[in-house]
């Protein structure tokens, strides 16, 4: 078998400047919903106007994982279930950098749960984007803490014997400050929040329901991607500023979409300022724009 | 800079306050970190101390957390570290291998207690001492520190920040429970006093930056988060640009250089303190509180007219095996004293090579090491008994 060398004279995209193109092509599966929410995230990094030196993505294991390795910006592909933890540590060091955390539910909600409920309480300032493709994709498709109860894995072939999280209703228990989700169909309103959630101060969360086709979807007998989209826009039912509690998550009855919280709450770096205020005559030099010659 | 910063003066404290000293002497603004004895100390410290200065405290939800942030803040360009005993440095294993791989300069102090398991939490042991060296999965070097009093906690936690700042990877600071809870004089020196080492950062253009390309001595000039590098940094096998590079090829470049960058520096990096070496005759080689019972123990030797002497080892890791290896052939006897079931003897024996007899003076923890038992040692194996 020969593999063609990808061709390099396309004329150039919008979002080159935020790609790092001769990484290009990207290893997800045709028909992967992570492409959307790519595209989605570089839109609303674009939209924001702001330095690209002062944005860094930060993302665990997984294939959701990948992104950081495809965008031009400081990228930190750490270990699974970390990303949360690893991308505090950053933020404290560097609170003027705007830091935005991406993974897969596995990654965020199982191996990673107790960093994000921590995360969350502490309200970080920080954005996490939640790829939801009900399935560990990059091992091959097995039980993840979105699978659906029932769905077929490789680890659970005669169907899923554990309900799934809700993960935007845990979000918003643990304090998120901004919550949202939608599906890979819903674009515009998946940009439009994730820009919210970038301009918001606190611990930002927006799940987007993704298909898998190679693995969920097939397994599922979902058909397509395309038909998978469609299946879960036509189970999608917007109902924005509702209890999270009743943002209901479940693919064979109804998934509520929409922004669920948006709020204000102090941050940890609030916090912390607050409290030691009377101790840190220096405070100020731990801000690298007045760090210079440290 | 205010005097806060460094407390220049002579004082009276634990092991584990001394270890909070000498980090913020050093210029470490950040501490992530979770509370276990005997290591508690080092993070009550460093919570008061740290917004003195400017710097964050934070405690994390457990020590996978604590590991990955000050990874986090290392390359955010602060210098940071953690403290741990062994439970925690269990939990740490997997983001110190991230370190290691990604090559983040950051400082971990292990204040050993008795294992496995929750084992012994109030009491000593020196136990982690092969984890410290293998801990993580794969293969790789390390460097690991080997304090003997709350001083060579203040002194050894500055060197063990200028180590990583050098050589790009997470610094054991493998103390025990004695020491971290020992109270001694400390002499804190004078800020222009303090040797202060940081990263060697890149001097050419964003276009032309890979950062993974080593310099002339192995080590490649780190930049952090927000310097407009828009560096990528990955766990994964890596090429120069620190792309994922996965293949048979790649991880042999990659592990070579994380592997020669420290094995062709050994000799800048490792330290003994040896005492009545030249004419000895059987020769004690230990480390941590036990290297104190030891040089008790070779004192008393010589006292009583033995030739005894004594390697007291301030890195653990790597092992001073040119050390070992020159010694071995000239004495009738070496044995490592240590708190553990038998651990950096092996390596003693492994470096010794069978040129002398070597033996292990140990107990499996909870209490140090007795002067008398080494001496008895030393003592039968000068007379040829062992």
């Amino acid at each position: 078998m020969t593999t063609s060398k990808p061709v390099r004279n396309l004329p150039p995209h919008p979002m080159d400047s935020l790609l790092r193109t001769e990484r290009i092509p990207h290893i997800w599966c045709p028909g992967c919903g992570i492409g959307t929410v790519f595209g989605a995230v570089l839109a609303a990094i674009k939209n924001t106007g702001w330095d690209p030196n002062s944005i860094a993505m930060v993302s665990g294991i997984g294939c959701t994982g990948r992104m950081a390795g495809y965008i031009r910006l400081d990228s930190f592909h750490t270990t699974h279930g970390r990303a949360l933890p690893f991308a505090t540590g950053l933020k404290l060091a560097r609170p003027q950098t705007k830091v935005i955390v991406v993974s897969g539910d596995g990654d965020l909600f199982a191996i990673g749960g107790n960093h994000f409920i921590h995360a969350a309480r502490r309200n970080m300032d920080m954005t996490v984007i939640c790829v939801n493709n009900l399935n560990y994709g990059m091992t091959g498709g097995q039980q993840a803490p979105g699978t659906p109860l029932g769905a077929k894995t490789t680890t659970s072939v005669n169907g899923s014997p554990e309900e799934p999280f809700n993960f935007s209703y845990l979000a918003s228990a643990c304090g998120a400050t901004y919550v949202a989700r939608w599906t890979a169909m819903q674009v515009r309103s998946l940009r439009s929040s994730i820009s919210e959630a970038l301009e918001k101060r606190g611990f930002s969360f927006v799940e987007v329901i993704t298909p898998c086709p190679s693995s969920f979807g097939r397994r599922n007998r979902m058909g397509s991607a395309l038909e998978m989209l469609k299946f879960y826009q036509g189970r999608s039912v917007i109902r924005g500023d509702i209890d999270p509690k009743e943002a209901s998550m479940d693919i064979d009855k109804e998934i509520v979409v929409g922004k669920f919280v948006d709020i204000e709450r102090p941050t940890f770096m609030d916090h912390y300022e607050k409290f030691n205020r009377s101790q840190m005559p220096q405070w100020r030099s731990m801000h690298p724009d007045t760090q210079k010659g440290r | 800079m205010g005097a806060k910063e460094v407390l220049t003066g002579m004082h009276f404290m634990n092991g584990d306050e001394a270890c909070c000293e000498g980090a913020l002497a050093v210029g470490c603004r950040f501490f992530a970190g979770y509370p276990i004895t005997p290591a508690t100390e080092i993070a009550e410290s460093m919570s008061r101390r740290l917004p003195q200065v400017g710097g964050i405290f934070i405690q994390m939800e457990d020590e996978i957390a604590s590991m990955a942030a000050i990874l986090g803040a290392s390359w955010g360009g602060v210098k940071s570290m953690t403290s741990t005993s062994g439970p925690g440095f269990s939990l740490m294993m997997e983001n110190i291998g991230l370190g290691i791989c990604t090559e983040t300069p950051c400082v971990v102090c292990n204040v050993q207690r008795g294992g496995p398991s929750t084992g012994l939490p109030t009491l000593v042991a020196q136990g982690d001492m092969m984890q410290a060296r293998w801990g993580s999965h794969g293969h790789y070097e390390i460097i690991a520190l080997c304090p003997a009093s709350p001083q060579e906690m203040f002194d050894m936690t500055i060197r063990a920040f200028n180590l990583s700042e050098t050589y790009r990877l997470p610094v054991l600071i493998m103390a025990d429970e004695v020491i971290g809870h020992m109270n001694e004089r400390v002499i804190i020196p004078r800020e222009d006093e303090i040797e202060i080492i940081s990263r060697r950062k890149p001097t050419v253009s964003r276009e032309d930056y890979l950062p993974y390309e080593a310099d002339a001595d192995g080590i490649a000039p780190m930049a952090n988060c927000g310097d407009g590098y828009r560096i990528h940094v990955t766990g994964l096998t890596h090429d120069d640009r620190g792309y994922p590079a996965m293949d048979a090829k790649g991880q042999e470049r990659m592990v070579a250089r994380l592997v020669n960058k420290i094995r062709n520096n050994r000799d800048k990096i490792i330290r003994t303190k040896n005492l009545y070496l030249d004419d000895a005759e059987v020769v004690v080689v230990s480390y941590g509180i036990s290297a104190r019972s030891a040089m008790q123990a070779v004192r008393n030797a010589r006292n009583e007219g033995i030739k005894a002497g004594l390697i007291k080892l301030e890195t653990i890791w790597p092992f001073p095996e040119e050390l070992i290896r020159s010694v071995a052939p000239r004495v009738k006897a070496m044995m490592m004293a240590e708190i553990n079931g038998g651990q950096m003897v092996l390596e003693l024996e492994r470096c010794a090579g069978g040129a002398c007899p070597v033996s292990l003076l140990s107990n499996y923890g909870g209490a140090i090491l007795h002067p008398g038992l080494i001496l008895n040692a030393i003592a039968k194996a000068a007379r040829g008994t062992t």
